[in-house]
């Protein structure tokens, strides 16, 4: 694998490779220094067009646990204010020479267009309402640490899956471990043919019940103004997952960070069934996973030029 | 039908291009192809000062004194294809295209006339720029130019253009062309003036409130990139609207670039109720699918319309079979390099396509056995009459307006480069079948394939 710019460019086994890897990984977060030289002398460049705070923190925790060198370009003070396209910035960027770059942007693609610009290996930190596939890797995780094997749970997503890039890579990722992924909110947060990635899709909560876990998206406030949904309190009202819905039974995750009183009710947040503390967890492992399977053992590119 | 005024006075010539030598010339042993005309045979042809002098049996005429000979044997001859739908991108955005470069395409796609659009900076909504225009035609454009002007002033949808006094300047018809006229009363009101002025009204028909930002065609491929959705309704509900009031006002309207099956009905329906219109259909739409998107998110592939589903191509195809949809027309919109270079959802829409609009339909719907060869031609040509103009024929005492192909050539889109200024096409890399090698517009030869000119010297 060159690249992580959708979980496409996976398969079953080599996303088991990088939890196992990822899980090998834990041991580091526990010792008094943590870090180890895996990647040292390695250049990560984390490019981000978009605002965030977990992944990007933990990408560059990741990086800096195995030892590499990390470079953060944020759009705001930099060139691109200044209107340097991506593919200037991109080619700007890689006259540093990083090995592999992490990129965030709001554009549809934008990670693959990144890939094609510049020499360095390159993951698709969230790409629009694309993808985001080591959200996606987090979460199975968590899953498999939580519950074991994915093989038959059932999986349903519920909120905004028309605006999230967290719902299309988990849908895939989910299923190619084995779940079954059902996908519900109102019907005008889920896009049209969205059966085609392999889901099933409901429209109200009814049949929650069947559920081995629950995964809550975010509901973005600005969704009110675009009519997508009448007022978050007639949401709220439909969709929010609560203790009258969640049973005992059932895992409760979410890509964070939560509105509390929209999606989730503040009694689940905080219930031993939720799993979004180990999510954020899971991230910094899984990233150096998803780091060390693109550049351990692989010549830089750099070298690459040097001896060409 | 046509863009005759119905108060009888005779506006300006049509068409704009520049003076080029009458050609003498014997195309020898050619496969004569003209539908209209009756004609599926190899015959001579001979076109003395840019006009068809004589038709004849293979070997049977003699080139005259110093007129050229063009070898025909195995080659196909077509009356020239016209293309009603192009963007020039002048005035304004000359380093998208300009008359020179975007004629060159069109010449070397075998068209021996196009029609611009008026989305340009500024719009064609003025009998003053107007005119300058069509006086830049008459030095640069290497085929005859036709213009559209705009419905309403700067493309805004508020208030009409002075329609009557842009068709004495030269106007073929008008249209918002990649916009809609989104107020039913402007576009009311266009229809009753239409009554003054004549000229077809040439409608961009999508509803903003439900395409929204869409960046392509709403379906499965859109769910699954997370790219927002143009949804066919967009299209087929304002043809609905727009049909409704051109009955009316018995008015003449033209439905640009179908995409989308429902698109088809509609404009199926209208018809059968007896309003006046007819429809065009792209190259793209009818060869093309949004799983192209899907295998490479190339932003020559983003354009409005948007390539719609399987089951819309099938319906375009069967709509121009059926003759629901009367001409292709290829909306060539040309953006420079920088503007396409760029995530999907911020590359501006449109394709080129003059140059790959016969090459494309043969091989992907002619070869395959789809549509019969006479079908396209007819089509490549039929853009003439909705708009008024004369159709080429390959007929004695007609001005020479001809193609020379070779069907069995076979090219990759974009290897040698273009013609156009612009390499936005969304066929890049495809490799197709049949090669323009010749055309003769207005009864001059106005380009020439490399390899073929060396040959035929």
């Amino acid at each position: 694998m060159r690249h992580l710019l959708s979980i496409e460019d996976l398969d079953r086994p080599g996303i088991e490779r990088i939890l196992d890897r990822a899980k090998s990984f834990t041991e580091v977060s526990e010792r008094e220094v943590k870090k180890v030289p895996a990647l040292r002398g390695r250049r990560v460049l984390n490019l981000f067009y978009e605002a965030s705070t977990r992944t990007r923190s933990s990408f560059e925790l990741a990086a800096k646990t195995l030892s590499a060198e990390v470079i953060n370009f944020v759009s705001s003070g930099s060139s691109v204010e200044k209107g340097e396209s991506l593919k200037d910035t991109v080619q700007t960027l890689s006259a540093y020479r990083p090995d592999l770059i992490v990129v965030r942007t709001p554009h549809v693609g934008a990670a693959e267009l990144v890939a094609r610009w510049s020499p360095a290996a390159v993951v698709n930190a969230g790409d629009g309402k694309h993808e985001h596939p080591t959200q996606a890797l987090l979460d199975v995780y968590t899953l498999r640490e939580r519950l074991g094997a994915l093989d038959g749970l059932s999986i349903w997503i519920v909120g905004d899956v028309l605006h999230s890039r967290v719902a299309r890579s988990n849908i895939q990722a989910f299923s190619m471990l084995g779940a079954k992924v059902t996908v519900c909110g109102p019907p005008t947060l889920i896009p049209r043919g969205v059966e085609a990635l392999g889901c099933d899709v409901r429209y109200t909560l009814d049949g929650l019940d069947e559920a081995d876990v629950v995964y809550a998206l975010r509901m973005q406030k600005e969704r009110m103004t675009e009519s997508f949904v009448p007022s978050l309190r007639e949401y709220a009202a439909r969709y929010q997952i609560d203790g009258r819905r969640l049973n005992a039974r059932q895992v409760l995750m979410h890509p964070g960070p939560v509105n509390r009183g929209v999606e989730l009710a503040a009694e689940v947040i905080d219930s031993p069934q939720a799993v979004i503390g180990q999510q954020v967890a899971a991230g910094v492992v899984v990233r150096m996973a998803v780091l060390y399977e693109l550049l351990a053992g692989r010549t830089t590119p750099d070298r690459q030029l040097v001896t060409a | 039908m046509n863009a005759a005024r119905p108060d009888g006075k005779r506006g300006a010539e049509p068409l704009v291009h520049r003076e080029q030598p009458p050609a003498d010339l014997l195309i020898r042993a050619a496969h004569v192809l003209d539908p209209r005309a009756g004609i599926d045979a190899p015959h001579d042809v001979l076109v003395r000062g840019g006009a068809i002098a004589e038709l004849g049996a293979p070997g049977t005429l003699d080139a005259p004194e110093g007129a050229e000979v063009l070898e025909g044997e195995g080659r196909h001859l077509f009356p020239g294809f016209v293309d009603p739908h192009v963007h020039l991108r002048v005035p304004g955005q000359e380093h998208k295209e300009d008359l020179d470069s975007g004629t060159r395409a069109a010449a070397a796609g075998g068209f021996v006339a196009v029609v611009a659009m008026p989305n340009t900076d500024p719009v064609i909504d003025d009998a003053t720029v107007l005119r300058s225009l069509r006086e830049a035609g008459r030095r640069e454009a290497r085929i005859p130019v036709g213009f559209l002007a705009s419905i309403t002033r700067r493309l805004e949808g508020d208030a009409l253009t002075e329609m009557a006094e842009l068709s004495d300047a030269g106007a073929l018809g008008f249209t918002d062309d990649g916009k809609p006229v989104h107020r039913a009363a402007i576009l009311r009101k266009a229809l009753q003036y239409q009554r003054l002025c004549g000229g077809v009204l040439a409608l961009h028909e999508e509803d903003p409130s439900l395409s929204g930002a869409g960046a392509m065609h709403e379906g499965e491929v859109s769910a699954r990139l997370g790219l927002a959705g143009i949804p066919s309704i967009s299209e087929s509900t304002m043809i609905a609207r727009d049909a409704a009031i051109a009955g009316y006002e018995q008015g003449r309207i033209h439905i640009q670039h179908l995409s989308a099956r429902e698109s088809v009905e509609a404009v199926a329906e209208a018809k059968a109720r007896g309003v006046r219109m007819s429809a065009e259909v792209s190259p793209h739409h009818l060869t093309l699918t949004h799983e192209a998107i899907l295998e490479r998110l190339d932003t020559r592939l983003k354009m409005n319309p948007p390539l719609r589903a399987e089951a819309d191509r099938q319906a375009l195809i069967e709509g121009l079979r059926d003759g629901t949809i009367d001409c292709i027309a290829t909306d060539h919109a040309p953006h420079a390099r920088e503007e396409k270079e760029v995530p999907f959802e911020e590359a501006p829409m449109g394709t080129t396509g003059l140059e790959t609009a016969f090459a494309a339909v043969y091989t992907e719907l002619v070869v395959p056995g789809v549509l019969p060869l006479a079908l396209v031609v007819e089509k490549l040509s039929a853009g003439a009459g909705l708009l008024g103009l004369g159709t080429p024929r390959i007929a004695v005492g007609e001005p020479a307006g001809l193609c020379l192909l070779d069907l069995d050539a076979e090219w990759q889109v974009g290897e040698a480069g273009y013609e156009s200024r612009s390499e936005n096409c969304c066929f890049a890399g495809r490799r197709l079948r049949g090669r323009v090698l010749a055309t003769v517009a207005a009864g001059s030869v106005v380009y020439r394939e490399r390899a073929f000119a060396l040959s035929a010297a």
